[in-house]
């Protein structure tokens, strides 16, 4: 950057060095700006971050040394013995979040589609649009006491299909959604390929545009997944906890979130001790779970496709 | 074998819109037809009506006879047999960006549910070498993703993705009004030689490009047809004083 451009030799008359005092102050001030705004955007990325940092660098400490093989075997141990594990808790967890998908997910998407591909301009379709959106922001403890009183109540007992139940409503707002969006980001110019080759509107919409909105829909449905995976209040009324082994669908069922909660508020050191390590392996679970659903979604992707 | 088309009293609207009025014309079996004129005369909206496409629009709608051979377009049929029998290619390639160059060209028969795999990889072959493609991409056909093509391959993917399903009519709608001057030089060659076996029906800005493949011509203004001769009639001595002033380039 030159500042004295009487210094410039006159055999290379430079245009950009004609008037070069004014030019490099405003240079200099671009550049300065520059510099602030990226650094604001790298504090603001480092602020992201540090939580989540901080959230998993505590848990490990916390939680990784009453990690071992008795904690992924084990039922919890009665209190006063020692060991025990969260084994029954991991199956529940997992029981109560497949159950939740399957209901969620294909609910989540056939709505999703219906509001981007069939509803344009519809009143049913702003009708499911605003639903869904309130429906996000019901708190997840109200949605638990509607499913008890919905479900719990006339079967008069809590039951591992009831906290399926519960998280796959919770679950149906954020796919429908995502699902809308993605399908509304395909071009026309696709549809109408497929539409145009004498292909149905049905076959299209299976097999065009939810195919190329898939990324973008399995993140959806991670999201949801993600979120509900760990959530506690709603299975206080619905999936109630178990201290035993459950694979009855209509019986209590343990889960992880609420083995935690119950461990966390007891006054033993020991349970504490459990607490963290469940929540240690309660976010190892839903990093894996959603790692290896994305390399599966992966494994078909051609070179060069967008 | 490519059949002719027959055009009687077409009308169509978006909405209120009175887009096409009155068109009548008969568009030759295994001849090219170019249709001409300025951007928003009708051209588009008049081939998207001889394959139905029109009606994908929930605000437009169409009357008139449109028969293909024997076929009475709007009567004999639903829109998704006759778009079977009709190959349409866009201004912009459109390839489907999740599948294979493979998936692309044979997805008009796998998404109808055609399954035997011989068939479909002679099919493939066979599209691919119509469109003059073939030799550029027959390693990479499941490998690659039909949209890491250039945009020039991209459209040739397209024309031998419409071909596949063994058409009668071919409709291009300004297939070359995106690509460099070599791939629509490859475009045109290439429906020199598919003009025997099918009815093409091109809509062109270009009209340099409309005397070189077309054996007739078409003009369109506001919605109407104002003249439809041989291309040599129409750009040599055009009977309508529009016409005239429109290849002359007075307007448009």
């Amino acid at each position: 950057m030159s500042t004295q451009p009487t210094n410039v030799p006159p055999m290379q008359p430079s245009p950009i060095n004609v008037r070069s005092k004014a030019m490099s102050f405003h240079a200099a001030r671009r550049a300065a700006t520059n510099h602030f705004v990226s650094g604001l955007a790298i504090l603001a990325t480092v602020i992201v971050l540090a939580p989540l940092a901080a959230i998993l660098f505590y848990l490990v400490y916390k939680g990784a040394s009453s990690l071992n093989l008795a904690f992924f075997t084990h039922i919890p141990a009665p209190v006063g013995e020692p060991g025990g594990g969260m084994a029954n808790s991991i199956m529940g967890s997992g029981v109560i979040l497949v159950l939740a998908s399957l209901m969620g997910i294909p609910v989540g998407i056939a709505a999703g589609v219906y509001l981007a591909e069939f509803g344009r301009g519809r009143m049913l379709a702003n009708a499911v649009r605003f639903t869904a959106d309130v429906l996000n922001g019901v708190p997840s403890i109200v949605m638990g006491i509607a499913i008890y009183s919905l479900v719990v109540m006339p079967q008069k007992h809590f039951s591992a299909l009831a906290g399926g139940i519960v998280l796959a409503i919770m679950m149906v707002p954020t796919v429908t959604r995502t699902t809308e969006e993605m399908l509304s980001t395909v071009p026309h110019a696709v549809r109408e390929a497929a539409l145009g080759l004498g292909v149905p509107k049905w076959r299209t919409v299976l097999s065009v545009s939810l195919r190329t909105a898939s990324p973008g829909i399995i993140t959806g449905c991670m999201l949801a997944f993600a979120r509900v995976a760990g959530e506690t209040a709603p299975l206080l009324f619905t999936a109630f906890g178990n201290q035993f082994w459950s694979f009855k669908l209509n019986e209590p069922i343990a889960a992880l979130p609420l083995q935690i909660f119950v461990y966390a508020i007891s006054p033993y050191d020991e349970w504490h001790r459990l607490a963290w390590a469940g929540s240690l392996v309660l976010i190892a679970l839903i990093m894996v779970s959603v790692t290896l659903v994305r390399i599966y979604a992966n494994r078909g992707v051609l070179k060069g496709g967008s | 074998m490519g059949v002719g088309i027959q055009v009687e009293n077409l009308n169509a609207w978006y909405g209120a819109n009175h887009t096409l009025q009155d068109i009548n014309l008969h568009i030759p079996a295994n001849h090219a037809t170019a249709l001409i004129g300025p951007s928003g005369c009708g051209k588009s909206t008049f081939v998207r009506c001889l394959n139905r496409m029109h009606e994908t629009n929930p605000i437009a709608r169409a009357t008139g006879i449109v028969k293909m051979g024997e076929i009475d377009v709007y009567k004999d049929a639903s829109p998704v047999e006759i778009r079977r029998r009709v190959g349409m290619v866009f201004q912009r390639p459109n390839p489907f960006p999740t599948m294979s160059i493979y998936d692309n060209v044979a997805s008009g028969l796998k998404l109808n549910g055609f399954r035997n795999k011989r068939v479909l990889d002679e099919t493939v072959e066979r599209s691919l070498k119509q469109a003059a493609l073939w030799e550029e991409v027959k390693d990479d056909l499941k490998k690659k993703s039909g949209a890491s093509l250039s945009g020039g391959q991209q459209q040739r993917m397209c024309i031998a993705r419409a071909l596949a399903v063994d058409p009668e009519v071919l409709l291009m709608d300004e297939p070359a009004s995106a690509l460099d001057p070599v791939s629509t030089s490859k475009i045109e060659d290439l429906i020199f030689q598919l003009k025997s076996q099918y009815t093409i029906v091109i809509v062109t800005h270009n009209m340099q490009q409309a005397a070189r493949v077309a054996e007739n011509t078409g003009f369109f203004l506001n919605g109407k047809m104002v003249e439809f001769d041989s291309t040599h009639k129409i750009f040599t001595n055009p009977r309508d004083k529009r016409t005239e002033d429109y290849i002359t380039g007075r307007f448009g």
